[in-house]
C-alpha cells in the first residue's frame, strides 16, 4: 500500500506519536547543558556536567566493563543465534523442534526478573555441584546476555533466510558442493546484513540490561546500567543527563549510518539486477 | 525442495548443528525454571546460599526430603499477593490497550506513506527503541517532577495554581509504561500493515464502502496477526516490569516484579522470590504458549510459499 494521501487524522496521530516519543529525549539533552545542579531549573548554559562525567571514575570503569560484556555477548549471540535462525528456517521439523522454537521465543518476552532469578539459581546450583562458576561476575553476566540476545539474532536471521530464494542453495548442491561449504559460501554471505543488525541489536541490548545483570553480577562487576540505576533512584542527576545525551548522539549516528549503508547496498543490488536483466534480454 | 532432502540424509551433521543452540537453551533457559520450582519449596536460611536444601542424606542411608509449602500457602492466603498479581495484570492490560490505540494509527500512517519517506519515519520510531530503556524512563522523572518541565510550563501559562500530582503515582506508572513499550507495538503492526495490498481498499471504495467500513472489514482483519504479535510483545514483559514502577511508580503502586525484587534483594528471601516467580510463570504460560503457537503457524505459512 502506498502513494495515498494521509488523512488529517493519521497525520495528526503520526505527529503526536513522534512528539510523545521525542519530547522526553530532547528534554534530557537540553537539561544536560544546564548549569544548575537542580536539573529542571534552568541556571544558564554550561558543559561542566560533561567534564565531571568523564572525570567520574565509577562511571568510566562501568562503561569499560559494560562495553567488554556487550562485545563478548554480541559475538557469542551472533554465532549461536545465526545457527538457531538457520535451523528454524531451513530444517523446519525435527524431534523437539517445537520446544526449540518455544525456547527461542520465550527469552524475548519473559519478564527479566524471572530469567535473571532463574539463571542465578542455576549458577548457584552448578557451583554447589561442580564448583563452576566460582563466583558471579563477567562470565555469568555474559551467559545471561548471550541467551537473551541470541533469540533476537535468531529472529532477524530466520526472517531474512525465509525471504531469500532457496534455489541458490539448491543449485550449489546440484553442482556437488557439500552442505558446510554451501552454508559458508552461499547462505552466510546472503544473511550478512541480518547478522550485522543482529550484532548491533545485541550490543545495545547488553549495554542496556539492568534487571538480569543485577541478579547475575557480583561485588566486583558493576555495569553501567547498575551505576545509572543506583544514581537515578536517588533523584535527578545532571551527570546522567550528560551521559544520556552522549548515548542518544551515538545511537542516532549509528542508526542513521547503518540505515544509509543498508539503503545504498539495496539500491546497488537492484541496479545490478536490472543491468543483468537488460543484458540477458539483449542477448 | 531438494536441499531439505539433503539435510535429512545428513542426519549426524544435522544433529550436531541443531544441538549447539539447543543445549545452550536447555541448560541456560529451560533447566533454570525447574531449579526455581525446586527452590520455591525450600526455606529461607542463614547460610550461603540462603536457603535450605530439600534433600538430606541422613545416617543409615535415610534420604530425607523436605518440601516447604509455606511460600505458596503465604502467597495464596495473604491478600497482598493476590492484589499485586491482579494490579500487575491490570497495568499490563492497560498498557497493551493504550499502545494498540496509539500505535495502530502510527503504524498505519507509516505503512501508507511513500517508500522514500517511510524509511525515514520508521527510523524515527526505531531510534528511541535503540536508545537506553533506563535512560528513557529517567527522562520522565525530569518531566513529571513537582518542579519538572510539565508543571513549570502549566504554572507559567497560568493554567494551574499549584503543581499537579503527576509523579510517583499510578498516572506516571501507566504513562511511562505506555511510552516505553510503544515501539514494541508499532513494529509488528507496521510489518503486517505494509504487506497489505492497497488495491483491496480501492476495490472496496469502488464497490461503495466508506473508509470506516473498509477499515473494519478489510484492514483490521488483515492486520489481526500484527495485533496479536504486538500485544503479546507488550503484555507479557509488562506484567513483570520492575524498572518503571521502581523509578516512577508511587508508594501504593503494586507490581509483582517489584515484589520479587524486594524479596530477593532486600529481604534476602530467595525461596519466596522463587515462589513469586513460579506463580508468575504459571500466569504467563498461557499468553506465551499463545504467542508461540501463533509464531509457529506463521513460520509454517511462510514456509509453504
Amino acid at each position: 500500500m502506498n502513494n495515498q494521501q494521509l488523512s488529517p487524522f493519521l497525520k495528526g496521530m503520526l505527529l503526536l506519536g513522534l512528539l510523545f516519543l521525542y519530547i522526553p529525549i530532547v528534554s534530557l539533552v537540553v537539561y544536560s547543558f544546564n548549569d544548575s545542579k537542580l536539573v529542571t531549573v534552568w541556571g544558564g548554559f554550561s558543559t561542566k556536567w560533561y567534564v565531571s562525567l568523564f572525570q567520574n571514575e565509577q562511571i568510566m570503569s562501568a562503561v569499560k566493563l559494560s562495553l567488554q560484556i556487550a562485545l563478548a555477548s554480541a559475538t557469542a549471540a551472533v554465532i549461536l543465534g545465526t545457527i538457531a535462525g538457520f535451523v528454524l528456517a531451513r530444517f523446519k521439523r525435527f524431534p523437539g523442534s517445537s520446544l526449540f522454537a518455544g525456547m527461542m521465543t520465550a527469552p524475548m518476552v519473559m519478564p527479566e526478573v524471572i530469567t535473571g532469578l532463574s539463571m542465578l539459581l542455576l549458577f548457584i546450583s552448578m557451583q554447589q555441584l561442580i564448583g563452576v562458576p566460582a563466583e558471579r561476575g563477567f562470565f555469568t553476566i555474559w551467559v545471561g546476555h548471550t541467551t537473551l540476545c541470541m533469540a533476537y539474532v535468531a529472529v532477524v536471521v530466520r526472517s531474512r533466510l525465509l525471504e531469500i530464494d532457496q534455489s541458490l542453495e539448491d543449485a550449489a548442491m546440484d553442482l556437488g558442493a557439500r552442505p558446510l561449504k554451501i552454508f559458508f559460501v552461499i547462505t552466510l554471505p546472503l544473511v550478512t546484513q541480518a547478522i550485522a543488525s543482529g550484532f548491533l541489536l545485541s550490543v545495545t541490548l547488553s549495554l542496556d540490561d539492568l534487571v538480569m545483570t543485577a541478579f547475575l553480577s557480583g561485588p566486583g562487576s558493576t555495569t553501567l546500567p547498575q551505576v545509572i540505576f543506583s544514581k537515578v533512584r536517588l533523584g535527578l542527576n545532571p551527570e546522567i543527563n550528560a551521559l544520556a545525551s552522549i548515548t542518544v548522539l551515538a545511537v542516532g549516528v549509528l542508526v542513521i549510518v547503518a540505515n544509509y549503508l543498508m539503503l545504498n547496498s539495496q539500491r546497488k543490488r537492484e541496479r545490478a539486477l536490472a543491468a543483468a536483466m537488460r543484458e540477458s534480454n539483449a542477448s | 525442495m531438494n536441499i531439505q532432502r539433503l539435510f535429512k540424509r545428513l542426519k549426524p551433521g544435522r544433529g550436531a548443528v541443531i544441538s549447539i543452540p539447543y543445549f545452550w537453551l536447555l541448560l541456560f533457559f529451560l533447566v533454570p525454571f525447574f531449579i526455581v520450582l525446586k527452590i520455591s519449596f525450600a526455606e529461607q536460611d542463614l547460610a550461603i546460599p540462603p536457603f535450605t536444601s530439600l534433600m538430606n542424606l541422613e545416617e543409615g542411608g535415610l534420604l530425607h526430603i523436605t518440601l516447604n509449602l509455606g511460600n505458596f500457602d503465604f502467597i495464596l492466603s495473604d491478600d497482598f499477593y493476590a492484589k499485586t498479581y491482579l494490579s500487575s495484570l491490570q497495568a499490563a492490560l492497560f498498557t497493551t490497550l493504550m499502545c494498540l490505540l496509539l500505535g495502530y494509527p502510527i503504524a498505519y500512517a507509516i505503512a501508507r506513506t511513500d517508500p522514500a519517506r517511510r524509511n525515514v519515519l520508521l527510523m524515527l520510531v526505531m531510534l528511541p527503541f535503540w536508545t537506553s530503556f533506563l535512560l528513557r524512563v529517567y527522562a520522565w522523572m525530569g518531566l513529571l517532577n513537582e518542579n519538572g518541565l510539565i508543571n513549570s510550563f502549566l504554572l507559567a501559562i497560568g493554567l494551574v495554581d499549584e503543581p499537579l500530582p503527576l509523579f510517583h503515582n499510578n498516572f506516571s506508572l501507566y504513562l511511562v509504561m505506555v511510552y516505553a513499550y510503544l515501539p514494541f507495538m508499532i513494529l509488528p503492526l507496521f510489518s503486517h500493515l505494509v504487506k497489505m495490498d492497497g488495491r483491496l481498499l480501492e476495490a472496496a471504495s469502488d464497490l461503495g464502502a466508506g473508509p470506516i467500513k473498509a477499515f473494519f472489514t478489510i484492514t483490521l482483519p488483515l492486520s489481526r496477526n500484527g495485533i496479536i504479535a504486538g500485544s503479546m510483545m507488550v503484555f507479557i514483559p509488562a506484567v513483570g516490569e520492575f524498572v518503571i514502577p521502581e523509578l516512577v511508580g508511587g508508594p501504593d503502586t503494586l507490581m509483582i516484579g517489584k515484589v520479587l525484587w524486594n524479596e530477593f534483594f532486600d529481604n534476602n528471601n530467595w525461596p519466596m522470590a522463587a515462589a513469586v516467580a513460579t506463580v508468575m510463570v504459571l500466569l504467563l504460560i498461557v499468553p506465551i504458549a499463545f504467542l508461540h503457537r501463533f509464531e509457529t503457524r506463521q513460520l509454517e505459512g511462510k514456509g509453504n510459499e
